[in-house]
């Protein structure tokens, strides 16, 4: 029973797993961008979402309404103003800018809050937790996670199959000369990608918040875990993202029980052992 | 007389050859006239510009865009401490064995990495570095998450005296920089590096010419680690102290060195001198300010990224055709008396 605790557990982290990972599997996807900085835009949302929280009072949950805004207006001008001139010129550009970037907003955190933890509360929700048969506890706030990352995955899958919108990106996404000429704006295209996979980021960012103490520095480890739900889930498959995602939520709570100290260990050795026997990841879709 | 001759050579790099012997002299003998402080500064330049120069062979040359070189540093690092402190080794042959073992572990970790492309390969490869860091923190006889340190017998080794270990340390530093360099720059010249350098160009069409990819970037990488490993080994003999989070730091051995080679110009020799400097005057300037000279680097790096990809010597060279260690070979026109002298 202790283990079937743990596989459950694990499920449920991967759900904030698959959340860090939406904006990254969506923008290479669209762009083929993969973006350094999306672990410190995730932190940055949180950092919004306290300043927010401070000056009007409102609760973490709440201030998404002014958070996700904000971020998709960032995501927006960023892909518009900067990483748009990055994608015709090979591998490097896109790379070393977005690298650059997640150095400037680490610093400027840094600069800004100092090296200080902080976290979003929201009060009893956070040590709620419903009783499952069996004597397995399963706390209400992982599980509201895990259900806001498969509506999360639900919407993207609506927003590709069945919107013009959704369209759009897929026929970029195929062929970006093509739709092109078929009178796609590819750059306004793609700076409305990066806003909604803002969108995600600033959820992810605040449902981690609340649940994990964050610092400037808290960014690149992000990254890494939203890299490698993506990569586990094979690159630009969305559900794959939510299965790579609890792959890794799984592995990381194995090894979480086998010593509270190898709980990331395990996350990323999974990631190896899946990478040297599946390079393309479990459902692999787009190819590079 | 032809009219056109192949050289190499140009009447820059001639001359800028023979200034840099009486500036390398400067350097050697800094001990006897310079300041501590001087010696620090400068053995810090000479292992900034070797980690420069190798992640620049890497990503510039090979298109192996790596952001996990400090897994490398972190191994040569504990390799040197834990044979020293623990094996009771020799500290001279303790340092040697640091850039084998760096290599060797490279070998399996090349088996996982290459099997990622572009960025993808560089997550990867930050990924790797983790999980030694990771590793490193949890094993006990390298001192778990605390470290290990050089214990004072250790150092007694190189030298007794203080300032004359210093003094020695200062040397090999430099003679590792000059060593790297040199590694760099003869295998650029050499076969491999023109397999490299159309790599850097076009990876199909240097396929298409015969040219074999894999094993010229697996050589590449496997060197790169070796010799990222001894330089590893180095700073951390004259830190006395690594720990995992000091060791395997991202910042420290990666992001900087990047910015470097970015803002002095990537897939040039020359590049990661002046993005040493750029670097080193910029810390030193911006020193009370906090961290803000790393976001200055920051914007920078990006700027040179989006207006001048190839950086300020690559701007440099194309506005005066200027070349300081050339790599490829060029044709020149022979002189008009040479050519009038034949007409007679």
């Amino acid at each position: 029973m202790e283990w079937v605790n743990t596989i459950i557990q694990g499920i449920l982290l991967g759900g904030i797993y698959a959340l860090f990972a939406i904006g990254l599997s969506l923008s290479f996807g669209i762009m083929r961008l993969v973006n350094i900085a999306h672990g410190d835009l995730i932190v940055l949302s949180a950092y919004v979402a306290l300043v927010v929280g401070q000056n009007t009072g409102l609760d973490p949950i709440s201030s998404l309404v002014i958070v996700v805004p904000v971020m998709f207006a960032l995501g927006y001008a960023l892909q518009r103003g900067l990483l748009n001139s990055t994608l015709s010129g090979g591998l490097l550009p896109p790379l070393l800018v977005t690298f650059g970037i997640s150095v400037i907003i680490q610093n400027g955190l840094l600069q800004g809050f100092g090296a200080y933890t902080h976290r979003l509360q929201v009060g009893a929700i956070e040590t709620a937790s419903v009783q499952l048969p069996g004597g397995i506890a399963v706390g209400v706030y992982p599980l509201l996670v895990f259900a806001v990352a498969v509506c999360a995955i639900a919407s993207l899958q609506l927003l590709f199959y069945s919107t013009r919108l959704g369209r759009a990106f897929r026929a970029v996404s195929d062929d970006a000369d093509t739709a092109e000429l078929m009178g796609i704006d590819n750059r306004k295209l793609y700076a409305v990608a990066l806003g909604i996979a803002m969108i995600f980021t600033a959820i992810a960012g605040i449902l981690f918040a609340i649940r994990a103490n964050f610092d400037p520095a808290a960014g690149p480890i992000r990254l890494i875990l939203a890299f490698e739900a993506v990569i586990i889930g094979g690159l630009g498959s969305i559900w794959g993202t939510l299965l790579g995602g609890v792959v890794l939520g799984v592995s990381q709570a194995v090894g979480a029980a086998l010593s509270p100290t190898w709980q990331i260990l395990a996350g990323h050795i999974a990631f190896l052992i899946i990478l040297i026997l599946r390079p393309n990841g479990l459902f692999p879709r787009t190819r590079d | 007389m032809e009219l056109v001759r192949v050289e190499r050579g140009t009447r820059a790099s001639r001359i800028f050859a023979i200034l840099a012997v009486p500036a390398l002299a400067a350097l050697v003998t800094l001990p006897w006239w310079g300041g501590a402080g001087d010696m620090r500064l400068i053995a810090e330049m000479a292992y900034f510009l070797a980690l420069a120069q190798l992640w620049n062979l890497l990503a510039g040359y090979a298109g192996l865009v790596s952001v996990g070189q400090q897994a490398y540093v972190g191994l040569g690092a504990y390799a040197l401490f834990y044979l020293t402190g623990v094996l009771n080794m020799n500290v001279y042959l303790a340092l040697m064995i640091t850039g084998p073992f760096a290599g060797l572990i490279s070998i399996p970790v090349s088996f996982a990495v290459f099997r990622l492309r572009g960025a993808y390969f560089a997550v990867g490869t930050w990924v790797v570095a983790e999980v030694f860091a990771l590793s490193a923190s949890l094993i006990g006889v390298l001192g778990a998450g605390s470290g290990l340190s050089l214990t004072p017998a250790i150092l007694r080794q190189i030298s007794p005296d203080r300032a004359t270990r210093d003094t020695i340390l200062y040397l090999i530093t430099l003679a590792v920089s000059v060593l790297v360099f040199a590694i760099v720059y003869l295998l650029l010249r050499s076969r491999h590096g023109l397999a490299l350098t159309a790599i850097r160009d076009s990876e199909p069409a240097s396929a298409s010419l015969g040219v074999n990819t894999f094993r010229t970037k697996f050589i590449i990488y496997i060197v790169t680690a070796a010799c990222t490993g001894l330089v590893g080994g180095l700073i951390f003999l004259q830190k006395l102290r690594v720990s995992p989070e000091a060791g395997f730091s991202i910042n420290d051995w990666t992001v900087v060195v990047i910015f470097m080679v970015v803002i002095g110009g990537i897939g040039t020799l020359e590049g990661p001198f002046i993005g040493m400097l750029v670097f080193i005057i910029l810390r030193e300037l911006l020193a009370d300010y906090g961290s803000y000279y790393l976001i200055l680097m920051g914007i920078i790096a990006i700027a040179v990224m989006l207006k001048a990809p190839s950086g300020i010597w690559g701007w440099v060279a194309l506005r005066y055709d200027l070349q300081l260690f050339p790599v490829g070979r060029r044709l020149a026109l022979a002189r008009l008396e040479e050519i009038s002298g034949t007409a007679k």
